[in-house]
């Protein structure tokens, strides 16, 4: 029964993902992926398969987001936190040192920073990682972060802005191109990062209206510089009025002529 | 009574009638046969289809959406809290069938529903820690919306959350108190920040700061989403877990009565209900269904449901002579728009004189209201809405407390019903002594819709397992009325 059950969930979870990926996902789905979705319209147990597929994703997430108390407990805060961004494969730099420490292509990465616990980390890149919310509470107590960097994270949504706001005394550069969950009310919530300068919302599909947003967003955060929106996205074009105009004024012409 | 299926009999004697009319053209007389004649034919079949198994023509006729014969546990009112507890009662179940429970609604459309008449904010800035912890699981549960409520081959939920936070507002007097739950706040896990006016200004330059002693920000799990959203993924969730929704009013229960003497020797009337009457809409057919729990989650109308029950229609002195004390309480909400309006940074307003405001959208719209005098209360006969109640007493607050609002213009506005419990303004759930198989889940005053997932999960673990699992609710318990015993909250809207 309680497998029952599980399955249950895990065809709810999973069916949405595959179409949460699909609808958010930049990119058409490959041949095998469409074929995979139209057999599974058809078939239970290929259907069964995916779900299974999109559980252990999901569940791969959770895991990757658990908070790290152990390390916390023994290590101290800056290392748990240091760990974890390399454990999702992210890289970060400690203040008052200038070399980063990243994995390698495997994720293998090495444990100096284990040597210098009292170092807070100033600068953090986590671009393409599974961060999520729950993941953020291993980085909360990081209050000299000055830039984070979350570029096509496809976990990160608007519940994950909304947490940024412990970083509100120190963040200054925050990049969130690519993040496709992301939407105007998430936005709203960096009004608590008062220092922020640098803000990067370029790809975000949720947005409906880029350059409105980006001028919102540069009212809300006087000393921000919003980039990756043009004013003009979003508007409609003056280009094809003109063009109009030009057919109107060329036939009025060939009137006139015929006058 | 028995519904004819070959009712089409009479057709084959009028292929006899082409052929008296002899006068007319022949041409004519043999068009009209033949198209006749296929008429004729698709009516035999489609009539035959209708009587092959596998069709669902019955002889006898049944009333389209009658509630069934009996269930486990009905649900009066569907509401976001009436559906919330379906959803956590199935959720706890665990089996497929191990518990029937309907959910009865009264109006299909909706249309007087609090629910979808509300501005849908959510907030943690309360002062007692039962509202603080019912508010901070919600949104925890809507954190995660999808894991819980996403339904195979359906969208996922979009609730539309803003995150702006609440922003309220305490003059001198006042602002004691807001310290108080700040700490009450803190304590119990809200993420709060008090700002001070020289904070404020610098937050929000387009406030005015005149009279304000203290502000507190909610930073995180807070703000408005759309209450529909949630509406639709709860009962969308529910019934494919099972659910059954009937659309009917619950006119009458009937009860097994027994008698009980209390300590004093007073004897009470003690009714277990078991059948509830739902009438069908636009009818006065109703079908008794037999059960064995009744949630009260009905809203506005919940005083009306205890009311049949005898419930406050006994002598003064005696516990019987206690009405629930939720009766409906309407709140005017208007929709202004101001171009140069505060902008994405609005969080919801709420000053010290009562009156609110949040951004809407990104157009320079904004939703405002207050919640009137206990002496004005406007009539709650309708949902009219009273524009003077606006130009009145609204706008010069509003314009007051943001100079922006001086110029502004009414584009809408609509009328909604409170659940407002004039006991103490706080949500009523538990059991009453002299009915003891119906819940009650009402009287939120205002909040229903912002605690209805933790709400949900108290009364499933109430019905199934006897008592509070996860957040204890014994000091909102329906007790304290008959004790006499308020439990009240500090600033409320």
């Amino acid at each position: 029964m309680s497998q029952a059950m599980k399955r249950c969930s895990a065809h709810t979870c999973a069916a949405v993902a595959v179409r949460r990926a699909l609808s958010s996902g930049a990119a058409t789905p490959s041949v095998y992926t469409r074929f995979l979705l139209k057999l599974s319209h058809y078939f239970y147990d290929v259907e069964n398969i995916l779900d299974w597929n999109n559980w252990l994703r999901s569940q791969g997430v959770i895991h990757k987001n658990r908070l790290f108390g152990y390390a916390q407990k023994n290590f101290g805060n800056n290392v748990a936190a240091a760990y974890y961004i390399l454990t999702l494969r992210g890289s970060f730099r400690f203040a008052g040192q200038s070399e980063w420490f990243r994995p390698d292509s495997r994720g293998r990465f090495s444990y100096d920073f284990m040597s210098t616990p009292d170092a807070k980390i100033e600068e953090v890149d986590l671009s393409g990682t599974l961060i999520n919310h729950n993941g953020l509470e291993n980085l909360v107590k990081q209050n000299k972060l000055q830039t984070l960097s979350l570029r096509g994270c496809p976990e990160v949504d608007d519940w994950f802005l909304a947490r940024l706001h412990v970083f509100g005394e120190s963040l200054v550069e925050l990049d969130l191109s690519h993040c496709s969950r992301i939407t105007v009310g998430g936005l709203a919530a960096l009004q608590n990062l008062r220092k922020l300068e640098r803000l990067d919302i370029s790809g975000l599909p949720r947005l409906q209206n880029p350059g409105l947003v980006r001028i919102l967003l540069e009212e809300m955060l006087p000393h921000c510089q919003v980039s990756g929106a043009e004013y003009e996205q979003g508007l409609i074009q003056p280009d094809s009025q003109e063009q109009t105009e030009g057919h109107h004024e060329a036939s009025t012409h060939t009137g006139l002529r015929h006058l | 009574m028995w519904r004819k299926l070959f009712t089409s009999v009479p057709a084959f004697r009028a292929l006899k009638a082409p052929c008296r009319s002899f006068k007319s053209s022949s041409r004519g007389a043999e068009k009209d046969f033949f198209k006749d004649l296929d008429a004729q034919l698709r009516a035999f079949r489609d009539k035959a289809a209708a009587a092959m198994p596998g069709s669902d023509w019955s002889p006898i006729e049944l009333t389209p959406g009658l509630p069934p014969e009996r269930a486990d546990v009905v649900i009066v009112g569907g509401g976001v809290v009436g559906w919330s507890i379906a959803y956590w009662l199935k959720m706890k179940a665990r089996v497929r069938d191990g518990l029937r429970v309907l959910v009865v609604e009264k109006d299909p459309t909706y249309s007087q529903a609090s629910t979808v008449l509300s501005c849908g904010g959510i907030r943690q800035q309360f002062s007692l820690k039962e509202n603080i912890m019912l508010s901070l699981f919600s949104a925890h549960f809507m954190k995660n919306i999808n894991n819980h409520l996403c339904v195979v081959n359906e969208d996922p939920v979009d609730l539309q959350f803003n995150h702006s936070g609440y922003l309220f507002l305490a003059s001198e007097k006042s602002a004691h108190i807001m310290e108080e739950n700040y700490r009450t706040q803190r304590y119990v896990g809200a993420k709060v920040a008090l700002l001070s006016p020289s904070q404020l200004k610098e937050r929000f330059p387009w406030m005015n700061m005149e009279g304000v002693a203290l502000a507190s920000l909610g930073l995180e799990n807070e703000g408005w989403f759309d209450p529909w959203s949630l509406l639709n993924a709860l009962r969308r969730k529910a019934v494919s877990m099972g659910v059954y929704q009937c659309f009917g009013e619950v006119t009458g229960f009937k009860c097994a009565a027994n008698l009980a003497e209390t300590t004093d020797g007073e004897v009470l009337n003690v009714q277990r209900i078991k059948y509830v009457n739902v009438r069908m809409p636009n009818s006065l057919e109703y079908q008794p269904v037999e059960c064995a729990v009744v949630v009260n989650a009905a809203g506005a109308n919940s005083g009306k449901i205890a009311s049949m029950l005898g419930i406050g229609l006994g002598p003064k002195e005696s516990v019987s002579g206690v009405p629930l004390p939720v009766e409906p309480r309407k709140r005017f909400v208007y929709v202004v728009h101001c171009p140069d309006g505060p902008g994405l940074d609005t969080p919801f307003l709420i000053d010290y004189s009562g009156v609110y405001c949040r951004r809407e959208g990104l157009g320079g719209n904004y939703i405002t209201g207050m919640s009137p005098e206990e002496t004005e209360e406007p009539d709650i006969s309708n949902l009219d809405v009273d524009h003077e109640f606006f130009q009145e007493k609204v706008w010069h607050r509003l314009a007051h407390r943001i100079p922006a609002f001086e110029q502004l213009k009414v584009s809408n506005a609509w009328a909604g019903f409170y659940d407002y419990n004039t006991f103490d303004q706080n949500g009523i759930i538990g059991l009453h002594p002299l009915v003891p198989n119906m819940y009650f889940a009402t009287g939120f005053s205002g909040h229903g819709l912002q605690q209805s997932p933790a709400v949900g999960l108290a009364v499933a673990e109430l019905i199934l397992d006897g008592g509070y699992k996860t957040i204890d609710l014994s000091a909102l318990d329906l007790k304290r009325i008959l004790l006499q015993e308020p439990i009240l909250e500090s600033n409320i809207v």
